[in-house]
């Protein structure tokens, strides 16, 4: 009864997919965002309020994961944005190959920068990899500021923190150093934006970091597309 | 739910692994998951008794090993095991400066074959 050692990542079939998929993007100089967040805590807003900030020389596209609906799908249409639904039918997470289905529905020769939206979860959309440059993570002050320590999985995976509904951290009683030390622990690269996609404050620096040269500081294949701009 | 394309990533690698190996069966699945993966053992068992029926690892026995994940602390450097909640304080001397590392790992480490 021999052992045989494997060592084997057990998504392994969904990574290989996800690294077709950012080859893909690699060739068409697309930047790709991975938003994961509860229901609720305000990916679509976060979209919405991003994409009306960028520079003009940007021009994103946006892939929505939803159980179920086109709701997301259509506000974001109806602002001009070009967008493809993906609707899992239960599923709690997007994996590699649905991205892979959903792209035929983007002009991707059009875009250069991809948001992808993905299902309300805090847990497993953190194990399976899409094919992304950044994970961004969008917490908010109603859902409490025990997340981090909850949910380490998903917070150790950003590479990037968005605390969205900031407005009402004094209303919620957040505390958002204890928020912040539960991240850190977990996470001492991410970068934290406070923002309120209500009210527009904090929207232009987090803008600003995706846009800026601050990601020429990123992975080098990152910063040579960027030059490429 | 996620536990059921996890549970079909495992068996699709051990048999894939098994069958580079000509084996006729696989007896048992070594597996090595972090307690910060989010994943129930008994759920990845469930879905492994219905999948593997009719393929090389039906009847196998599943093992985990549970990567531990480690707060450490940076005010007076005791090492705690942690799962999630996460600790909020040292419990040595109550300091909120943690760092946890580890706890993250999710991979099949062996097989074992006939």
């Amino acid at each position: 009864m021999p052992n045989i050692p494997v060592v084997q990542h057990i998504l392994s079939a969904n990574d290989q997919i996800a690294a077709e998929n950012r080859a893909l993007f690699d060739a068409s100089g697309i930047l790709v965002l991975n938003l994961m967040a509860s229901p609720g805590a305000g990916k679509t807003s976060v979209i919405l309020a991003t994409a009306a900030r960028l520079p003009a020389a940007m021009r994103p596209g946006v892939i929505e994961g939803d159980l179920a609906s086109r709701i997301d799908a259509d506000i974001i249409a109806a602002r001009g944005i070009p967008v493809t639904q993906i609707n899992t039918g239960g599923g709690c997470h997007l994996d590699a190959p649905m991205i892979r289905s959903a792209l035929p529905g983007l002009p991707l020769a059009d875009l250069n920068l991809l948001l992808i939206e993905n299902v309300g979860n805090l847990v497993c959309p953190a194990n399976f990899a899409l094919g992304a440059d950044l994970n961004v993570v969008v917490a908010s002050a109603p859902e409490g500021h025990d997340k981090p320590y909850k949910y380490p999985g998903m917070f150790a995976a950003a590479d990037v923190v968005l605390l969205n509904k900031a407005d009402l951290i004094d209303v919620f009683e957040f505390d958002l150093p204890f928020f912040e030390r539960g991240l850190r622990m977990v996470n001492d690269r991410a970068p934290l934006f406070l923002l309120s996609c209500k009210s527009g404050a904090g929207v232009d620096a987090w803008v600003d970091w995706l846009a800026g040269p601050e990601r020429l500081a990123g992975p080098e294949r990152l910063a040579e597309r960027w030059r490429q701009r | 739910m996620h536990e059921l394309p996890v549970t079909q990533g495992i068996l699709q690698v051990a048999v894939e692994t098994a069958r580079q190996h000509n084996a006729d069966h696989i007896t048992d699945i070594h597996l090595v998951i972090g307690v910060l993966a989010g994943l129930v053992d008994d759920s990845i068992q469930f879905y492994f008794d219905i999948l593997s029926q009719d393929t090389l690892a039906a009847g196998a026995t599943l093992h985990f090993r549970r990567e531990p994940a480690i707060a450490v602390c940076g005010q007076c450097g005791r090492q705690t095991e942690v799962t999630p909640p996460l600790l909020t304080a040292c419990p040595a001397c109550a300091s909120p400066r943690l760092t946890v590392t580890g706890g993250r790992a999710f991979y099949v480490d062996s097989i074992d074959i006939d």
